[in-house]
């Protein structure tokens, strides 16, 4: 039976790993700011158009 | 390209989408509304950056009426450009920018593309939910004024504050929860996991392993009780040393008993303890907490950025005088400050002396005198004649809101505001319930003991409570101020409620104060008006202002000397000449009969009488309606004129109404005693420079304000002039928000009757109680901020 009780440590200590990860990640201020990286995510690129259009002229 | 400008109406502005009524500027095809939307645009599309105009229709800010040449010249200081940088070096300088116009994808977009539209600029990167732009720049291609002016041009000012360094701390804040949060989360989902045996009668199962799991619930309370719920237990002893019970009382003692119970219970292998519901408690409290400062946030953002009264200043331009707002000053400006008026900001004297009243910083009355070239801060106010001075440094608006909500002048709390006195009696009560429930159990059955005596302790937290005012009060004070009606604090509203009388002042409140029409009787020449045009810029009276107004010319002559008598006169001291405006027995040294029967304003010059000027008075439009709306109060007119309108008014006013005239500030103020006296509670509208006596004395003393600041800490709220026919309605939407709270209130009892009807007889489990706290927090935050909402809308708000 005694396998359990190593099971629950393992268990408990892969959570731990995701717990950490949450940790880092309030740290490093991803939860600042929950709106701009959804929206940032969706625009096109335009820089090269930039310099093609002035290339152009 | 055609270009052209028409007038038109049903035109909007393809930038901001405002209505072109004004102008309409054709260009490319697109309609915009002033010069300033279509420079964006132009600058958007040189740039290849209309995208900008794709992601949402009409992003663009309004570019009215704006100028930038020049304001940020102080930006080139070094000392400055070091408060401000978060990080520089040779080649790149990092800036955080706070900027209160960002509210849309487009927004986003167009500031992270900066870089396109400047050389210099490397990156830039917005937080959308803190209304903040990261600038990362190189130094070297562009300078931190550059940047800011770019951001100006295309609508994007950014706030430049630089007292308030205490941000970062509001973001730690902020993450502490989020940890508290997750962490709470983590060890609550672990323990009911492990705790599942337990809820299946642990049958089967080794001794070893129940004790196993047991301590291991133990090993993961630890972090929710010591971390997690922390806050709650510093708040709870903050409370108790101040000797005030606090709400988090009943929740830290809950907690302790929770986790005491567990341990003894584990210790001496009675049960398995509550550590499942201890955590669960926990997690969902903190989950209500997150939502409260999520809502709190964005309701505390539209009061700062949205409900700011404007206040104004005379600068002294190279055209001449003009009032402009106090967020457009800038360093190097000379503005004209009047008696009693408010300093705006920091700056140094120019004019030769002054007697500065800093009673709005430090509550000391006594006025400090100034020789020119000495430093003047902010907040202090001049007594006596008209000042020039240098500004030295802007003043964020926020701050002298701050100065006016200081509590300095906080009104000698007359109330106990509702909630303080519920919620006093409202813990004790509990703690009460608390008591006899567990000696109750005692005699009959102590094993429930501790099960009933927690669960009263958390299901009766006055959370919901506690919310219900701060929420409605908070929502109505920014819907007023969105009609122009600034209220110094939430507890206005409160005193609004009692109020059985209302006290008008005549001049400029009932009457426009500024465009009344003026005649003189007599003869003037053009340098006699410029004298008295030079002396009557010193005072704030209306009948002054406007006296003033109707001299005015570009000859400006400098007072040798100012002096204002209240309720008599003003005399100056202009080119060697002692001009003297006010009252007949004033100049005259003679009473006149009590019979005169118009507003007059009497001058003389050297000691020889020139003649008067009469007021036409101009009542404001509405008067009657509104005056009629009222007539649920008991109305006064109190006016420092004479008896010469008394006809007028009868026809507007009810016939019960007391008109009292002829009354020096002094009077006023004794009125208003009087009537308190006698068990009334007024509400004083006036002039808030020249009534502060009254207004200060009144329940409610409220400035009814034109076009200057009617910056003083005497008024609890600040009308604008323009809106005063709406007074009723804001009036009747303020005293509708009692019932809005004592609806909340009965919410939040029938779920604390409903939890402490099962708490008392053991038969809520504490996890349960955890659910149901956040969820009445929730719902009474709901109502309290739709009801507001829908009785604003029913009334036209």
């Amino acid at each position: 039976m005694s396998v359990i009780i190593i099971l629950i440590i393992l268990a408990v200590l892969v959570a731990s790993g995701f717990l950490l990860a949450f940790i880092w990640a309030v740290r490093s201020g991803q939860y600042d700011d929950t709106v701009s990286p959804g929206v940032r995510m969706l625009f096109d690129e335009k820089k090269e158009k930039k310099s093609e259009k002035k290339s152009q002229n | 390209m055609e270009k052209g400008t028409e007038h038109k109406e049903d035109m909007t502005c393809y930038h901001c989408g405002e209505a072109c009524e004004e102008e309409l500027i054709n260009y490319d095809d697109k309609a915009f509304c002033c010069n300033g939307c279509k420079m964006v645009y132009e600058i958007l599309e040189e740039n290849d950056l209309c995208n900008y105009y794709d992601l949402e229709s009409s992003p663009g800010i309004s570019l009215k009426n704006r100028d930038y040449e020049e304001k940020y010249a102080f930006l080139e200081n070094e000392e400055i450009q070091d408060k401000l940088l978060n990080y520089s070096s040779e080649q790149l300088n990092k800036i955080v920018f706070k900027i209160p116009a960002i509210h849309c994808s487009s927004c986003i977009w167009l500031l992270e593309h900066l870089d396109n539209l400047r050389e210099g600029i490397i990156t830039s990167r917005v937080n959308f939910v803190r209304k903040e732009v990261t600038i990362d720049y190189n130094p070297e291609v562009i300078s931190l004024k550059k940047v800011v002016e770019l951001l100006a041009t295309i609508g994007y000012e950014p706030e430049i504050n630089l007292q308030n360094v205490s941000e970062n701390k509001a973001k730690k804040e902020s993450r502490k929860l989020y940890l508290q949060i997750g962490i709470a989360g983590f060890c609550f989902g672990n323990i009911m996991l492990l705790s599942f045996p337990e809820y299946f009668g642990f049958e089967g199962l080794d001794q070893e392993i129940q004790r196993f799991i047991m301590y291991a619930n133990i090993v993961l309370a630890l972090p929710i009780v010591f971390f997690s719920a922390s806050t709650y237990f510093t708040s709870a002893i903050k409370g108790l040393r101040q000797k005030y019970i606090n709400i988090d009382v009943p929740i830290a003692l809950g907690i302790i008993a929770l986790f005491g119970r567990s341990l003894y219970d584990i210790f001496f292998h009675i049960g398995p303890g509550f550590l499942d519901s201890l955590s669960g408690l926990v997690f969902f409290l903190l989950i209500g907490k997150w939502f409260q400062s999520k809502t709190y946030e964005s309701l505390s953002f539209e009061r700062d950025y949205k409900s700011y009264f404007p206040l104004a200043v005379n600068r002294i331009g190279e055209s001449g005088r003009e009032v402009v707002q106090v967020t457009e000053l800038k360093e190097g400006d000379v503005i004209e400050v009047r008696n009693r008026e408010v300093i705006p900001a920091d700056t140094v004297l120019l004019s030769a002396d002054a007697a500065i009243d800093y009673s709005f910083v430090t509550g000391e009355a006594e006025a400090i005198l100034k020789a020119s070239g000495d430093r003047i801060y902010a907040g202090g106010r001049q007594v006596g004649h008209p000042i020039q001075l240098r500004v030295l440094k802007q003043v964020s608006q926020s701050y002298l809101t701050q100065l006016w909500n200081s509590d300095t002048f906080q009104q000698q709390s007359k109330y106990e505001t509702l909630i303080n006195s519920i919620s006093k009696y409202f813990t004790l009560g509990v703690l009460l319930i608390a008591l006899i429930t567990g000696i109750y159990w005692f005699f009959t059955e102590p094993g429930n003991i501790l099960n009933s005596v927690t669960a009263v302790l958390i299901v009766a937290c006055p959370c919901a409570l506690s919310l219900a005012t701060p929420f409605t009060l908070g929502n109505a004070m920014t819907i007023l101020g969105r009609h122009k009606f600034y209220l110094k604090h939430m507890s206005v509203i409160e005193q609004l409620w009692s109020i059985t009388r209302i006290v008008f002042d005549k001049t400029g409140t009932l009457t426009k104060g500024t465009s009344g029409n003026v005649h003189f009787q007599g003869l003037l020449t053009q340098d006699e008006k410029n004298l008295i045009g030079a002396a009557s810029l010193g005072s704030t009276h209306p009948l002054s202002r406007m006296i003033h107004a109707e001299t005015y010319t570009s000859k400006h002559f400098e007072p040798l000397s100012f002096e204002e008598v209240e309720g008599k006169g003003i005399s100056a001291v202009v080119e060697g000449h002692d001009v003297r405006l006010g009252s007949g027995s004033w100049i005259n040294g003679v009473h006149l009969n009590d019979q005169e029967t118009a507003t007059k304003v009497y001058l003389s010059i050297d000691n020889i009488q020139k003649g008067h000027y009469t007021f036409g008075n101009v009542y404001r439009q509405g008067l009657e309606k509104t005056i009629g709306a009222l007539n649920a109060y008991d109305l006064s007119v109190v006016s420092g004129d004479n008896e010469s309108e008394r006809v007028t008014l009868s026809s507007v006013f009810p016939r019960a109404t007391e008109m009292l005239f002829k009354q020096k500030p002094e009077d006023k103020l004794e009125y208003i005693k009087s009537k308190q006296g006698e068990g009334e509670e007024l509400i004083m509208l006036g002039d808030g420079l020249n009534d502060a006596g009254a207004l200060k004395q009144a329940d409610v003393g409220i400035a009814v304000t034109e076009d200057v600041s009617a910056f003083t800490p005497a008024s609890d709220a600040i009308l604008y002039g323009g809106n005063f026919n709406n007074f009723d309605k804001y009036l009747g939407f303020a005293r509708s928000t009692k019932k809005v709270i004592l609806a909340s209130f009965m919410i939040s009892f029938i779920y604390n009757f409903v939890g402490l009807s099962f708490a008392i007889t053991a038969n809520l489990t504490p996890l349960f109680a955890a659910i149901l706290m956040p969820l009445s927090s929730i719902s009474v935050v709901a109502f309290a901020t739709f009801a507001v909402r829908g009785l604003a809308y029913r009334r036209g708000l």
